[in-house]
């Protein structure tokens, strides 16, 4: 099955892939890449894993059905380009990387259920995978159980920290702190009003920024409301607004509900470039469907723009339009998502074994200086030291590149003082 | 032979023994324990199916809400085991140790009233059996004795579903909200994630549901079991003949809620979780669909239904990622289109008459009970 996924992969890819043959060779001339010092396999998997002296075995499990397979339909794509790319150059000590693709149909024990198919039957290396914060729920029972080693993607709350999970997103007090104390130093900004979906990411996020804004920039929090997910009813939260005239409007509203929030508020006069708007949930992906002339001017915090301005990032984002088209628009977990494969790859290399227990031991300190939205590295807690970025939504449905901080930003799971 | 021959007839008996053999033997030698743990998932299924036979096949009881008692039951089991798992030790990184992770993340600082009983394994399964049966013994006296029935009983257990997931997720503190109870491991001290415990927990599974069956075949050959069928066939007539139609079909829905409850609490044992995803109106419109699939008419092929139907879903999902949805989709089409009956209609139309006739060969002064009334025509 998943030879078949390969191949429909590889069929569109091939003409370009040839283009690229030419480049191969320099590539696998690099240290480490070639196949003829490939170690013994005995040497490299004690383990049992799904490692042969060719290749080795990854598991890829998103939601490719269902109502996130908008969101996921991204991490997918990301992490087949990073694998292709690694192939490409040469695999991991010396072995073709082969994946296989399961469903988490938006469903979080289904997440669980072909986790465990990945680790007990597939027996893959590695897992990329999961979205939501409830599949990444499921999912770590079964990977701590089975000691697999899952690389998740997404921003998210924080409060976790496991030796099998590689956190490639931002975990909460990085991807916020710094959004709040621009906005609080440009704008002068001294009142928030919070929205969130209910549950457990906006509303930890948003425990997160009360005690900062209140604590720390000396603000007030003027409303904090919820909505279920899948709302798309805002306007007695936006009547509050206008009726509290908040500095700041603090959002974390996720997937489909944006469309409506947005549009919802134009059409009651909220000028967003009067109106300062600062979201941690909305990326490329989002605008796309809410339309950029919904939510121009609006400023969102997260680690990585699809319009970053350096070298990586710009032979990233053509490797991925080529192999996905034209169209396509990369987001925050996007990239995150193809970080993964990459940090594995680095982290199998210096620790010079497919074993998980020496992965995870090896991961810290792990470096990817090729990652788009600039240099990473891997902390102690299993997350992305990283830079934290404001950028402001533009007609054209990209982000202009605001803010950033100077230096990566460090991942504090645990954040003492505000919980 | 136990099995006392009017217990069942000669097909049922010889369905009972395929079922056991399947379920008893040959799936736990052949299958590893990965598998046998997906079989134990179908099978907390097929519970549910087993009510709605009682209850929709045999009372005429359309029941669109069965996620709601599936969930009831899974949770009260989750509770118990998410309080055990979450000792003071295990929890130590929290800001209030000893309560459950989720409480902890919502700024809860004491274990809410509601869930203190649950500390207590006697409490807990009392409570997946007695929860269950009153919240369907209250919805049915409400509905029945005002004779609300047919479509808009169903859509009223339909909304029933949609507001307690509603409340769990919204009430994220008390329930652990949309990503539910995670992270469930032992009961009472015992370990229920390695694989001995699961292969343990499977057969204690079958033979609950064996029970059920029982229990099912049990009330589907006493009077209570014609005057069901006769209220789905004739429900005036049975008015007047002088029974309290209400009262019988708040028996048959109690009865369905109880299995499906005990369904949701091995559920929750087997897989080690629990969230409102079982709760809603989709997996309540699934659970009828393993009933139509495997034939509402018939207990075992409720079984076999709740079974074929998560198999198909499974190994569709492995084998085509992207595609296994439509193909689904398409196996519930052809089954409503081609086979009203479900599977056993399909059996009991082709298969069983030709078993029959070959048995009538060998044994010319054949003669056995007629089983008619009960396997009769559907009446929707």
């Amino acid at each position: 099955m998943s030879d078949e996924a390969n191949k429909g992969l590889l069929s569109p890819l091939r003409r370009k892939l040839l283009m690229g043959m030419a480049a191969v060779p320099a590539i696998t001339m690099l240290p480490g890449g070639s196949f003829a010092q490939a170690p013994a396999t005995s040497a490299v998997n004690t383990t049992g894993l799904a490692v042969t002296d060719t290749e080795v075995t990854v598991g890829i499990l998103h939601s490719a059905t269902g109502t996130m397979a908008i969101s996921e339909t991204g991490s997918i794509q990301a992490e087949k380009l990073a694998i292709e790319q690694i192939n490409a150059a040469g695999g991991v000590l010396g072995r073709k990387i082969k994946f296989i693709q399961e469903d988490g149909a938006s469903d979080w024990p289904t997440f669980a259920e072909k986790a465990k198919k990945l680790l007990v039957n597939d027996k893959v290396a590695a897992i990329m995978g999961c979205w939501t914060s409830a599949s990444r729920k499921a999912v770590l029972p079964v990977v701590e159980q089975y000691n697999g080693m899952l690389y998740y993607p997404t921003f998210y709350e924080g409060l976790e920290q496991s030796k099998n999970v590689i956190y490639t997103g931002q975990e909460a007090t990085q991807q916020i702190l710094a959004g709040l104390n621009w906005i609080a130093k440009e704008k002068g900004a001294k009142s928030f009003f919070f929205i969130g979906s209910d549950y457990i990411w906006p509303r930890t996020s948003n425990k997160i920024a009360r005690k900062h804004v209140e604590n720390v920039l000396k603000g007030k929090v003027v409303g904090e409301e919820y909505y279920a997910l899948g709302s798309t009813q805002f306007n007695s939260v936006i009547n509050k607004i206008k009726l509290t005239k908040p500095d700041v409007i603090f959002t974390d509203v996720v997937g489909g509900s944006n469309v409506a929030f947005y549009k919802q508020l134009k059409a009651a006069g909220i000028d967003l470039s009067k109106q300062a708007l600062l979201t941690i949930s909305v990326t490329e992906d989002e605008i796309d469907g809410i339309g950029g002339e919904n939510i121009a001017g609006a400023y969102a915090c997260m680690k990585y723009f699809q319009s970053l301005d350096n070298a990586n990032n710009k032979a990233f984002v053509s490797a991925f339009k080529k192999m996905w088209g034209e169209k396509t628009v990369i987001g925050d977990v996007t990239q995150a998502a193809y970080l993964g494969p990459w940090l594995w790859k680095l982290t199998v290399e210096k620790a010079g074994s497919f074993d998980v227990d020496k992965i995870a031991t090896a991961s810290t300190g792990v470096e990817f200086k090729g990652a788009p939205e600039g240099y990473v590295r891997i902390h102690e807690n299993h997350h992305l030291w990283s830079k934290t970025r404001v950028g402001r939504a533009k007609l054209d449905g990209q982000f202009e590149l605001i803010y950033e901080t100077a230096d990566l930003v460090e991942p504090d799971p645990f954040p003492k003082g505000y919980q | 032979m136990i099995i006392n021959s009017r217990f069942f007839n000669r097909s049922e008996l010889m369905g009972f023994i395929a079922l056991a053999a399947v379920l008893f033997v040959i799936l736990p030698l052949t299958l590893d324990v990965f598998r046998l743990n997906l079989v134990a998932k179908y099978l907390t299924y097929a519970f549910v199916a087993l009510g709605l036979v009682l209850c929709w096949g045999y009372g005429g009881i359309l029941s669109l809400g069965q996620g709601v008692f599936f969930g009831l039951g899974g949770y009260c089991m989750a509770m118990f085991l998410k309080l055990e798992a979450s000792s003071v030790e295990n929890t130590k990184i929290q800001s209030t140790p000893g309560i459950p992770d989720f409480m902890d993340w919502n700024q809860i600082t004491a274990l809410p009233l509601f869930w203190q009983p649950f500390h207590s394994l006697t409490f807990t399964i009392l409570a997946i059996i007695l929860v269950p049966g009153l919240f369907a013994l209250i919805i049915g006296t409400a509905m029945f004795k005002r004779r609300v029935g047919g479509t808009y009983f169903a859509i009223i257990t339909q909304a029933v579903a949609a507001i307690l997931t509603i409340l769990i997720v919204g009430q994220q503190g008390y329930t652990g909200g949309i990503n539910g109870m995670t992270d469930l491991r032992t009961l009472k001290g015992w370990d229920i994630r390695p694989d001995h415990a699961k292969i343990i927990l499977y057969f204690v599974e079958v033979v609950l549901l064996f029970a059920c069956i029982g229990i099912a075949q049990f009330i589907r050959l006493t009077k209570l079991g014609r005057i069901l069928v006769a209220m789905r066939e004739q429900e005036d007539r049975v008015r007047f003949s002088g029974y309290s139609v209400a009262n019988f079909k708040i028996f048959a829905f109690c009865m369905a809620a109880i299995f499906a409850a005990i369904g949701g609490a091995m559920f929750a044992l087997n897989v080690g979780f629990m969230s409102p995803s079982f709760v809603g109106i989709v997996p309540s419109i699934e659970m009828v669909i393993y009933t139509a699939v495997g034939g509402r008419m018939s207990i075992f092929g409720a079984v076999w239904g709740a079974i074929l139907v998560n198999f198909a879903k499974t190994s569709l999902s492995e084998s085509f990622p992207q595609l296994w949805l439509f193909g689904l989709g398409a196996l519930f089409i052809a089954v409503v289109l081609a086979f009203p009956n479900g599977l056993s209609g399909l059996w009991a139309d082709y298969v069983q008459p030709r078993i029959d006739r070959l048995f009538a060969s060998r044994k010319t002064k054949a003669g056995w009970t007629d089983n008619s009334v009960a396997d009769g025509a559907p009446a929707e």
